[in-house]
């Protein structure tokens, strides 16, 4: 059997690699961007100086000789879903018999005028990436459009190099449509102090070009005000690279459609990844999640199907993480940015305004329902754990050194948390257990 | 404003480098009655006869020019006394004692450089002293200080840009490697002369590229991930050979750096009563840079509680226990000794002459050789059982405190490919292996008087392990190629002490860095920053603990990563799963019997 996979990203790659542990099926890979997977997610410190390209491959480049598994550098244009046969940029054809699509995103444009000039570009590919590169040597501004987390990578981008950095942002509060008030507000004041030109509150209004035909300002669509720029980066979200299989027989909406087990309306075809749109997602998630572990445990869930091994695609309970230039941030669970009727909260933040701890519960069962963590560090399969059986909020808090997973010698801040919520309930609780590894091994193999 | 002290800091140290690299060439030395300092007087008489015939007697020559033209004057001078072994030898005299070894020579000429010397480093050593190591220290500090006034968080914007840390490309990286090891090689065939160990050396270093590249098949495991793909970082070249020079001329030609030592006589007159020697001027130094760079990383890592107090312990360390209490001992007349060196990196701690001297020092001398031969058997393996290794290797040991300190800049250096972790684990337990030969033949020939043990003479397998291991693999590749290799080029490859412990860690011992379930993004910046070359992401993309042998815990692939997923820990519990794969992983077995 050949089994073909388009895209070397993370889905791909781990599609492939699992199905080379369960069978010996042929393997190939296309992919247009790179001969070989690297990561996406280190994209800005290839930037910053901080690794080289060659770091962010998480393979060595034998690994695929080595798994026989065959690379092709190259783009695929069309599929003959009838013939199963892929056409190739090339002019080459490639047989499957199985086709795994993990095509990835590309970045959003929402039709602004001038956002197809020159010296205007996302940040998705590494292509976009040498265009940075190429217009970084004596810029003098940068202008962002768009406050999400690739946004906020981008800021970091410049800075890192001295260059002043713009950041046109639609909210009122850096990303309050996703964190609550006071994270919000944190991070808001974290860029400021970092020296970014944060504004607030509104939308790019047109790109202009100057005489060497290039974008040279911005105009913002509020106040009118121009700021001039030489290079402008559109971060306002991405979308499943998917515009080529429009119109063909492929099933799509904004994603290749799937059902539970990432099967696409053509036979023998899988998507998966950032372009799959998962037809009746679970509980408490969406139907496309553009992240990096969705995308794993897809070619994951992906290859178990492959090889005739049923698995439903389930990634559990919503977590992530992110970092904003130096704040750390982790989230498990349910926490969204206004806090719902039916939940309570307890909120921990630290004098200097750099760590923050909330917990959300049920009112009425007392269940926790989830975490939000700035500047510390919680422990995924303790969180998890305590999610998945609804353990109270009383007996999570006398237990919440279990969760943290700060380096050692780190402050410790559980007992504060409860001190905030013996104050608001009247309760007397003491934590019973603090940082450190061997409970938390006892709790979690403990059925 | 702390812009231009930074770069006033940097013009000091960049000056202070200058003044050190330039007074080696300053002063001359005059040989005559008084200077010279010999043996025996029918040495004396020849090399006076020599020196006069040259026309160097009584006339000052310059610093440099001086030890070829007296060791010409030695030679000259032996061969005239070979010349006459059969008329002229005096009642008494051995014949061989009668021309003038290798060694003597080499004791003449350093006495000499000493006695005879006379310039302005002689006359104000304070004043080198303050415009070498004072400049430098002031400049450091005046550049590395302001940097508290930065925002905390990771600050490795641009050290692959930056010509001084970048690094080099893989085929220029091994040829220099080469040179450098054959260079040592042939150098210790010479002034050993002795042809058998150099051989050996080499055919063992055949025989281990032969199985890293044959027998384990890896011949086009060609290590990308680890130099850079095709720029050069001359800065780092220029730093690192310095380096390797010094190195060379601290280990085997001190006469050429007497200038150096003088400088520092007048300290270490202060701190033993005795006159500064190669290796007082060497723990000077060592201790300066440990703490300037010491101040640098906590700089660097304000945000990091552990790595503050583990740079504040190697800076305790070194400065206590590897300096001050030694010299101290030595003030109260007791053997020179540093609690914290332990066998087999200490490597002499076995040496007859060693034994005498703590058997010989009353009941001091006696606790110290217990308590060197107890933490070998008891205190090394027990600490590492309940800590890991690094509770050595990145907060006590001298070397440790070096890399972490002065080689922090060149951490991301370390080769991370699966050839250099095969080479890794032939060669670092393969100086095990030879220090313990060693150890043993010495011990034997102490016990026994015997000096032939399997028809190897004791006394060569000695100087052949304290030269290639000792001197060279420890310091001059160990410390020259920090900017080629990283930072941890001995601790990794070639300390057998951290083989020992690495086997205790990796067999037997709570430590493990545990992973964050899934929040891997597999992004590198762990494996990138391990010193050690451990592909730390390897393990944390499968959500599975790192337990290596050479994990020194410094703590920084977790300081680094971006997303919380690493955690050094101690734990019991688990303690036979610690290395099983895959912890954290969501599609089970048990789920797929379950659907189908
Ligand atoms: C800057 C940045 C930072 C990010 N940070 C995070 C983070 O911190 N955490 C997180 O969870 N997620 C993060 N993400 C999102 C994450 O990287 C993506 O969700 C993930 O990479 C998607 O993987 P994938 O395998 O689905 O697709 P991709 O990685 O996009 O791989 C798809 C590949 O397929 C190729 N391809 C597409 N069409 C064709 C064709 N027709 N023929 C040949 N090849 C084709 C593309 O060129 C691409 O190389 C980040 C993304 C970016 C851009
Ligand atoms: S452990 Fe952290 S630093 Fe290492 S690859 Fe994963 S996310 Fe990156
Ligand atoms: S694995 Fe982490 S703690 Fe261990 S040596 Fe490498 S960077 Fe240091």
């Amino acid at each position: 059997m050949h089994i073909v996979i388009i895209g070397n990203g993370i889905s791909g790659t781990t599609c492939a690699r699992w199905v080379r542990k369960l069978s010996d099926d042929q393997i190939t890979i296309i992919s247009s961007e790179s001969k070989h997977f690297y990561s996406r997610t280190a994209l800005m410190y290839i930037y910053m100086g901080h690794m080289r390209f060659e770091d962010t491959k998480p393979y060595e480049d034998w690994f695929w000789d080595k798994n026989n598994i065959q690379l092709i550098q190259g783009h695929v244009d069309a599929i003959d879903f009838d013939n199963q046969s892929l056409q190739l940029n090339n002019n080459t054809t490639v047989k499957y018999d199985k086709l795994v699509l993990a095509l990835g995103s590309k970045s959003n444009k929402f039709g602004w005028p001038g956002q197809d000039l020159p010296g205007v570009g996302g940040l998705y590919h590494l292509q976009d990436l040498e265009q940075m590169e190429q217009y970084s040597d004596g810029l003098e501004r940068a202008v962002i459009v768009g406050g999400g987390l690739i946004g906020i990578e981008m800021a970091e981008m410049f800075h890192s190099r001295h260059i002043p950095v713009t950041m046109l942002v639609r909210e009122s509060s850096y990303w309050n449509n996703v964190l609550p008030p006071e994270e919000s507000a944190m991070v808001t004041q974290h860029i400021i102090d970092s020296g970014i030109d944060l504004r607030l509150g509104v939308n790019l209004g047109e790109i202009t070009s100057g005489k060497s035909g290039s974008a040279n300002a911005v105009i913002i669509k509020e106040t009118g005000e121009t700021i001039s720029c030489g290079y402008v980066g559109l971060t306002a979200g991405v979308s499943p690279n998917i515009g080529w299989l429009k119109g063909t027989d492929l099933q799509t909406n904004r994603g290749i459609l799937v059902d539970r087990y990432l099967r696409t309306s053509q036979k023998n075809v899988y998507a998966i990844g950032d372009c799959a749109e998962i037809q009746e997602p679970q509980q408490g998630r969406r139907p496309i999640e553009a992240i990096w572990y969705t995308g794993r445990m897809m070619g994951e869930t992906c290859a178990y199907n492959i090889c005739d091994k049923q698995v439903e695609y389930n990634p559990g309970i919503w977590f992530n993480s992110a970092k904003f230039i130096h704040l750390e941030y982790q989230v498990y669970g349910d926490i969204r940015s206004s806090l719902p009727e039916e939940h309570d909260a307890i909120v921990w933040q630290s004098k200097d305004m750099d760590k923050l701890i909330r917990i959300h519960y049920d009112k009425t069962t007392h269940a926790v329902v989830g975490f939000n963590l700035i500047g510390v560090r919680y422990r995924h399969e303790v969180c998890e754990k305590w999610l998945a059986t609804h353990a109270s909020i009383e007996d999570v808090l006398q237990h919440l050194g279990m969760a943290n997973f700060d380096p050692e010698f780190y402050k410790e801040h559980e007992e504060e948390l409860i001190r905030l919520y013996n104050a608001k309930t009247g309760n007397a609780l003491k934590l019973k257990t603090k940082r450190g590894l061997s409970k938390v091994l006892q709790f979690l193999t403990n059925a | 404003m702390s812009k231009y002290i930074q770069i006033l800091g940097l013009i000091l140290f960049c000056l202070a480098l200058l003044i050190f690299t330039g007074m080696l060439g300053l002063g001359s030395i005059t040989l005559n009655e008084e200077s010279l300092q010999v043996d025996a007087e029918y040495h004396k008489n020849a090399i006076l006869a020599a020196a006069k015939a040259e026309g160097i007697y009584n006339t000052p020559v310059s610093n440099i020019k001086f030890i070829t033209a007296y060791s010409n004057v030695i030679a000259q001078a032996s061969k005239q006394l070979e010349s006459e072994i059969e008329t002229k030898l005096p009642e008494g005299v051995q014949p061989w004692d009668y021309a003038i070894a290798d060694w003597r020579a080499k004791n003449y000429i350093s006495a000499t450089v000493k006695t005879g010397a006379d310039g302005p480093v002689n006359r104000n050593p304070l004043l080198f002293c303050f415009l070498t190591f004072g400049l430098a220290i002031i400049g450091g500090l005046l550049y590395i200080i302001p940097k508290f006034n930065e925002p905390k968080g990771i600050k490795h914007d641009g050290i692959y840009h930056d010509s001084l840390t970048r690094g080099i490309t893989s085929n220029f990286r091994n040829a220099l490697l080469l040179i450098t090891i054959m260079g040592i090689l042939i150098y210790g065939f010479f002034k050993l002369q002795d042809y058998f160990w150099p051989l050996v050396t080499i055919c063992l270093a055949l025989l281990i590229s032969y199985f890293v590249f044959f027998r384990q098949d890896s011949k086009s495991n060609h290590p990308q991930r680890s130099v850079s793909p095709n720029r050069i970082g001359w800065l780092g070249v220029i730093a690192g050979t310095y380096m390797l020079i010094f190195y060379v001329l601290l280990y085997w030609a001190p006469s050429y750096i007497q200038n150096w030592i003088t400088m520092v006589n007048p300290i270490s007159e202060m701190l033993s009563g005795n006159p500064a020697s190669q290796w007082f001027l060497y723990g000077l130094m060592y201790t300066c840079i440990v703490i300037v760079m010491g101040v640098r990383m906590l700089t660097k890592y304000q945000h990091n509680t552990y790595q503050k107090i583990r740079t504040a312990s190697v800076m305790f360390f070194q400065t206590a226990f590897a300096f001050l209490i030694p010299e101290m001992l030595v003030r109260l007349n007791r053997p020179w000794f540093d609690f914290k060196n332990f066998w087999p990196l200490d490597y002499d701690f076995f040496y007859k002459y060693n034994i005498d001297q703590l058997t010989s020092s009353g009941s001091l001398g006696l606790a110290m050789l217990i308590w060197g031969i107890l933490a070998i058997i008891i205190g090394i393996p027990l600490m590492t059982y309940f800590l890991g290794k690094r509770w050595y290797c990145s907060w006590v040991c001298g070397c440790g405190g070096l890399a972490e300190t002065l080689g922090d800049p060149w951490r991301q250096l370390s080769d991370k490919s699966m050839r250099a972790w095969k080479y890794e684990r032939f060669i670092i337990h393969g100086v095990l292996a030879f220090a313990i030969i060693m150890t043993a033949f010495v011990l034997g020939h102490y016990f026994t008087g015997v000096s032939n043990i399997l028809g190897m003479n004791v006394e060569s397998v000695k100087s052949w392990y304290g030269f290639f291991i000792g001197a060279g693999f420890s310091g001059v590749v160990g410390t020259g190629f920090y900017p080629l290799m990283g930072n941890r080029v001995w601790c990794r490859f070639g300390c057998p002490l951290a083989a020992y412990l690495g086997l205790v860690q990796r067999f037997k011992s709570r430590f493990r860095i545990t992973t964050n379930g899934g929040q891997c993004i597999s992004c590198g910046n762990c494996s990138t920053y391990c010193e050690m070359g451990i592909d730390v992401r390897a393990y944390a993309q499968k959500g599975q603990d790192i337990v290596r042998s050479s994990c020194v815990g410094c703590g920084v692939c977790s300081a680094v990563c971006p997303r919380g997923v690493l955690r050094l820990e101690n734990g019991s519990g688990d303690i036979a799963q610690r290395t099983d794969a895959m912890r954290t992983i969501h599609i089970t077995e048990d789920q797929i019997q379950i659907l189908t």
